[in-house]
């Protein structure tokens, strides 16, 4: 078991999964000769050639829509987004086409496409480029979307991305890029769907995804080391679809419940997941479920104030002792 | 109700075109006579359909839209009856025409309509998106211009795989102002991708004629030099002509991997859809010229009867054949099932629909 960067896990599954079925291509801006924009991609087209890792004019809705046709017909392209951002001028392909197709042609069409690169905030890059669409995308029947937040969890999750039949939209984090752990060398697959406990906990239920789950762990050492309280955190992994039995278990376990999310509130990945909450769970809750987001604004450039903007663990350690309270 | 338009119209007589200066182009001399009898069936049965299609609107039994392609046929007929195993189609939403020329039925056709479970999409698709994979037909898109990066994408697909195809990628005149379009102009020049793109060119983007809708050089297609792009344009009233210059953009596809977009100059006798009263943006005099002096199935009638490949016998025969074959089809879409509630959730994901011990993913994905 080594101890690699999630960029290299990333990379990892890319290069696993192009060795191991030659339908499998890697196309986006700058992937290729330039080793791609935050160097996921590094390396690739050294290794296997332009055919099969290939560089996009800056053109989304063109490239993206091109690799949903190709992936009709059998192809399994693997696209870049420089920023999922930059997904919303093409949303049209991603959405009515990627999403849509199987359904209209009644199950006669099949859209095996990954679409994957980084959804976050926090890089002091401004609005344009700090979107985080999961909530937007997974609203759609027909689309999947998950989020890692490990290493081990991001190799394991984008495999299983490329062989699935389903369009699959992968949403990296910058900020993770860095991050280390413990990844296999060898060939395994995260379920999609399926969450996990990263800490186990009695006291109270912490929900998350991607970078919250990174934040929710930080808060749960703070809240155990000096408040004396056992958070156990839960990582979606996937939001589309969503592991709803964990995340009911361990509501029964702890019978109370944080959800932190980056996205902002309304209508976001928690306004879907307090619903099943307070619908199967009801009963189990001692208290009403807590929740912390982005603050409700387009993204702040100030870096200052966007560190602010985004959940901290200070702040979700003061919403869970409310919960608690 | 209204009587439906008639194939045969009187003042069409009395207006002969002449015959096509095509007619001797290789592609067309090499037709048998059956081919050429087939291809005249081909259009009448697109036009029967369609005409099918209008009383079975006014009778309720359509909802939504209803795009016609009565006018258009020798686009489809001249264009598709080019098509080898490799070649591929896409369109976007008047896409009847497209789907009876690759071999879809009238009846799974007709039972889309109608959203019956016997459709061609199962009654999930409707009028804009007939879908037939099995004959390399992939839509039937309901967004101006949304199919062009998919079509582009097929292109890739083949070359790709290295087979001797294409894709040929339809849109309407107004699509050509649609930023997807030009992007995937774009990247098939520059990756050089056997795509043909087909300007379906019938004068309006719905009511907006294109002289309010696009700044061009003179027509459409000559966009494509903007892009280091082949491109030509095409008479679509005469199908030997679409064939002829189709051919040549094939030729370019299949042995220089080149894409080309070629314009066909068409009309449409209905409104853009049966939402469309028809009655602001054009005169009925426009509409009366076209139907008289240049109908595409009328011209290839007169055209093959002077080749003396059809005889007015024959040609009753077929027509007749035809709208019992339309009229069959309206019957069969009327005594279909309705798909049911269960219906509703099924064929949103291959994993759902297949589920099994392989299977990548479990969890909740289809919600309450």
């Amino acid at each position: 078991m080594a101890i690699i960067s999630y960029r290299e896990a990333l990379r990892a599954a890319m290069r696993d999964e192009l060795k191991r079925d030659e339908n499998v291509v890697i196309m986006g801006e700058e992937v290729a000769q330039f080793n791609g924009a935050y160097k996921i991609t590094e390396g690739l087209l050294k290794e296997f050639g332009p055919k099969r890792v290939v560089d996009t004019p800056i053109s989304e809705a063109g490239f993206i829509g091109l690799g949903i046709g190709a992936s009709m017909l059998g192809i399994r392209p693997v696209m870049e987004l420089m920023f999922w951002s930059f997904s919303y001028v093409a949303f049209d392909q991603i959405v009515n086409n990627a999403g849509n197709i199987r359904y209209m042609s009644g199950g006669l069409i099949n859209c095996p496409i990954v679409i994957r690169g980084p959804a976050n905030g926090g890089t002091n890059v401004g609005a344009t480029h700090s979107h985080t669409p999961e909530a937007i995308l997974a609203s759609h029947p027909g689309i999947k979307v998950v989020c890692p937040a490990t290493p081990y969890d991001a190799k394991g999750l984008l495999k299983a991305a490329i062989r699935d039949n389903d369009p699959v939209y992968v949403m990296e984090n910058t900020i993770l890029y860095n991050d280390k752990g413990e990844v296999p060398d060898e060939d395994y697959i995260v379920p999609i769907g399926v969450a996990d406990i990263k800490r186990e906990g009695t006291d109270l239920t912490i929900v998350a995804h991607g970078r919250a789950v990174i934040t929710s762990l930080k808060a749960a050492e703070i809240l155990e080391k000096e408040h004396g309280v056992s958070v156990e955190v839960v990582d979606l992994r996937s939001i589309r679809p969503l592991d709803e039995e964990t995340i009911l278990a361990s509501v029964r376990k702890t019978h109370r419940a944080l959800l932190v999310e980056e996205n902002k509130p309304f209508c976001g990945v928690d306004a879907q997941v307090a619903y099943l909450i307070q619908a199967r769970a009801f009963d189990e809750l001692d208290a009403p479920i807590g929740r912390v987001s982005s603050i409700d604004a387009p993204q702040i450039y100030s870096k200052k104030l966007e560190d602010l903007q985004l959940p901290y663990p200070a702040r979700v350690v003061e919403a869970a002792l409310k919960v608690l309270a | 109700m209204a009587k439906p338009a008639v194939i045969t119209h009187p003042e069409s007589l009395k207006n002969p075109a002449g015959p096509s200066e095509y007619s001797k182009h290789p592609v067309n001399s090499s037709l048998t006579k059956e081919a050429k009898i087939a291809l005249y069936t081909k259009m009448a049965r697109i036009r029967h359909f369609e005409q099918r299609c209008i009383r079975v609107y006014q009778q309720g039994k359509i909802g939504g839209f209803l795009h016609l392609y009565v006018g258009q046929e020798a686009v489809a007929a001249g264009t598709i009856s080019l098509l080898g195993k490799h070649d591929h189609i896409i369109t976007g939403y008047r896409d009847h025409g497209h789907g009876l020329m690759v071999g879809m039925g009238m009846k799974e056709c007709m039972a889309e309509l109608t959203g019956k479970v016997t459709g061609c999409s199962k009654g999930k698709g409707g009028s804009m998106h007939y879908f037939a994979p099995d004959k390399n037909y992939w839509g039937g898109h309901g967004i101006v211009g949304g199919q062009a990066p998919l079509g582009t994408g097929l292109a890739y697909a083949v070359k790709y795989r290295g087979e001797k195809g294409s894709c040929f990628t339809y849109m309407g005149d107004g699509a050509v102002n649609q930023g997807a379009v030009h992007e995937a102009y774009n990247l098939a020049a520059l990756w050089d991708l056997p795509v043909i793109f087909v300007v379906e060119n019938n004068g309006y983007s719905m009511g907006t004629s294109q002289e309010r809708s696009t700044a061009h050089p003179g027509c459409l297609a000559k966009r494509a030099e903007g892009y280091n792009m082949a491109w030509d344009v095409i008479n679509g009233h005469d199908v030997y002509e679409v064939r002829a210059k189709t051919a040549a953009a094939l030729k370019r596809a299949h042995e220089e991997s080149k894409p080309t977009v070629l314009e066909i100059f068409t009309y449409r006798y209905f409104g853009h859809s049966m939402a469309d009263p028809d009655k602001t943006y054009r005169d009925k005099e426009e509409i009366k010229e076209y139907r008289d002096k240049k109908d595409p199935v009328f011209l290839f009638e007169k055209e093959l009867l002077a080749e003396k490949v059809l005889t007015p016998e024959l040609v009753e025969s077929i027509n007749a054949a035809a709208m019992e074959e339309a009229d069959a089809a309206a019957a069969f879409a009327d005594e279909s099932p309705e798909p049911t509630q269960a219906d509703i959730t099924k064929h949103i994901y291959w994993e759902e629909d297949n589920r099994g011990k392989n299977s990548t993913s479990s969890g909740t994905i289809i919600f309450e």
